[in-house]
């Protein structure tokens, strides 16, 4: 829908939100910054802080502890703001699935855009991905 | 002498260094990707990127002080860009040059830092508190050596006016290609500006992998944005400014000018190299380094000067 997504799309911002993986997809999503996948190429960069972000990545099963969290990190981020469900913990809770500490799966807390199986997914499918978010901003 | 509206939004003003800085900003990240074997983003991410923050919502953090968190970013962009118009509208008219007009320069270089300053401390943000108090240390120990190094053009010219440090190289030919004490001095201007753009290894007071952007970490969507142009703006304006000192100045007529351009290109992928080859160090080694090296190199550049070498 016109010029802004078009801009938008061209530079992403990405914060990553870990909220109890088991640290592998975090590995992975750094992969993707790497000389091999670099997805700069993209106008992609990871920032540090939630106020510069566009993207919300998010990794992990969602524990109780997290759940106030990611709800204020959600409500920090600007306007446009995407949502993308790293690795099969923030769907379904993966090898940690029925836990006392499971709050559910992301989307019960805030709305997701891309959800990207895998455990981990590869880098590669990370980047078909986030093309396929790409596609469906257009 | 041209209209002042026009030379300050078009032509040497906003549209003219935003355009170039930008592109400056391009190239040094395509050149940072390289040096890490990446393919790196296309060359006009930058334009890109600050598009996008332009239309982004841009929020305002509950306990921040209101006011003192919207200016400085205003107040950032409006320092650069009045002492880039002080600049290159010697280049193109050197009689509108005045009387100190270097040191309303240095005077105006000061605002991004004082604008990162005063709304990192507005921002309400403890993260933001360290930045600043970093930013603060650093500029302490910057700012000397880099007065230190204007100081011996100024002395060789015996003005301290942009048009006449230009015409008088323009008959002597450049500064630092004939004077050993405006050589040392324009390697401290060097290491005195490659602070001041916070590039590596001073990039302390912006962490990003310690305190997340440091002073900035509270901004975003438009408020950001000026502060991108800005830091964007001053990629291009800090180079060209040591070429004006100690390179032959930016003299107006179609060749030269052009080469100009390319010294100051020539500066930056300097600057460029010193921050792909080091790491970050930290704030007491920047001190250090600024007070017990640089500034004892601006004080033998003076001296040499003053001796007339
Ligand atoms: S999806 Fe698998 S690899 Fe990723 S955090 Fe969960 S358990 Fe670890």
């Amino acid at each position: 829908m016109g010029w802004r997504e078009k801009i938008l799309k061209r530079s992403l911002w990405v914060y990553h939100l870990a909220t109890g993986p088991c640290n592998n997809c975090d590995i992975e999503i750094l992969d993707l910054l790497t000389p091999r996948h670099d997805v700069e190429r993209f106008g992609i960069k990871l920032v540090g802080s939630v106020r510069h972000a566009d993207v919300l990545l998010v990794t992990g099963i969602v524990n109780r502890k997290c759940v106030p969290r990611v709800l204020r990190i959600y409500e920090q981020m600007p306007a446009p703001k995407l949502v993308i469900a790293v690795g099969a913990c923030p769907m379904g809770g993966c090898v940690f699935k029925g836990s006392y500490n499971q709050a559910g799966p992301l989307d019960k807390i805030i709305p997701v855009d891309l959800y990207i199986p895998g455990c981990p997914p590869k880098p590669e499918a990370i980047i078909a991905g986030i093309a396929k978010l790409l596609e469906k901003l257009k | 002498m041209g209209n002042l509206g026009f030379n300050l939004l078009i032509f040497p003003g906003f549209l003219f260094v935003a355009t170039l800085g930008f592109l400056w900003m391009g190239i040094e990240r395509k050149l940072t990707a390289r040096f890490q074997w990446r393919m790196g983003p296309p060359l006009w991410q930058p334009y890109i990127d600050f598009l996008k923050l332009m239309i982004k919502e841009t929020l305002i953090p509950a306990n921040a002080q209101r006011f003192m968190f919207i200016t400085p970013p205003l107040l950032a962009f409006a320092g650069v860009l009045i002492s880039s118009l002080i600049l290159f509208r010697t280049s193109l008219f050197p009689k509108t040059s005045f009387l100190g007009d270097v040191v309303v320069f240095l005077y105006f270089l000061l605002f991004p830092s004082l604008a990162l300053i005063l709304g990192g401390s507005a921002s309400g943000n403890p993260l933001a508190a360290m930045g600043v108090s970093r930013e603060i240390k650093l500029m302490l120990s910057y700012e000397l050596p880099l007065i230190l190094a204007v100081f011996v053009p100024v002395w060789k010219t015996g003005s301290v006016k942009f048009a006449q440090i230009m015409s008088m190289q323009l008959q002597k030919g450049a500064f630092a290609l004939h004077y050993p004490s405006c050589f040392i001095a324009f390697i401290v201007a060097l290491l005195s500006i490659q602070a001041k753009l916070a590039f590596p290894p001073y990039d302390i007071p912006e962490g990003e992998t310690e305190i997340m952007g440091g002073p900035l970490i509270e901004y975003s969507g438009s408020l950001l944005g000026m502060f991108y142009l800005t830091r964007g703006i001053l990629h291009f304006l800090l180079p060209s400014f040591l070429v004006f000192l100690f390179w032959g100045g930016f003299p107006f007529n179609r060749w030269q000018w052009i080469l100009s351009f390319l010294k100051a290109l020539v500066v930056f992928l300097i600057m460029v190299v010193i921050k792909n080859i080091n790491p970050r160090i930290r704030i007491d080694q920047a001190v250090r380094f600024f007070w017990s090296r640089v500034f004892v190199l601006g004080i033998i550049a003076m001296g040499l000067a003053i001796a007339g070498w």
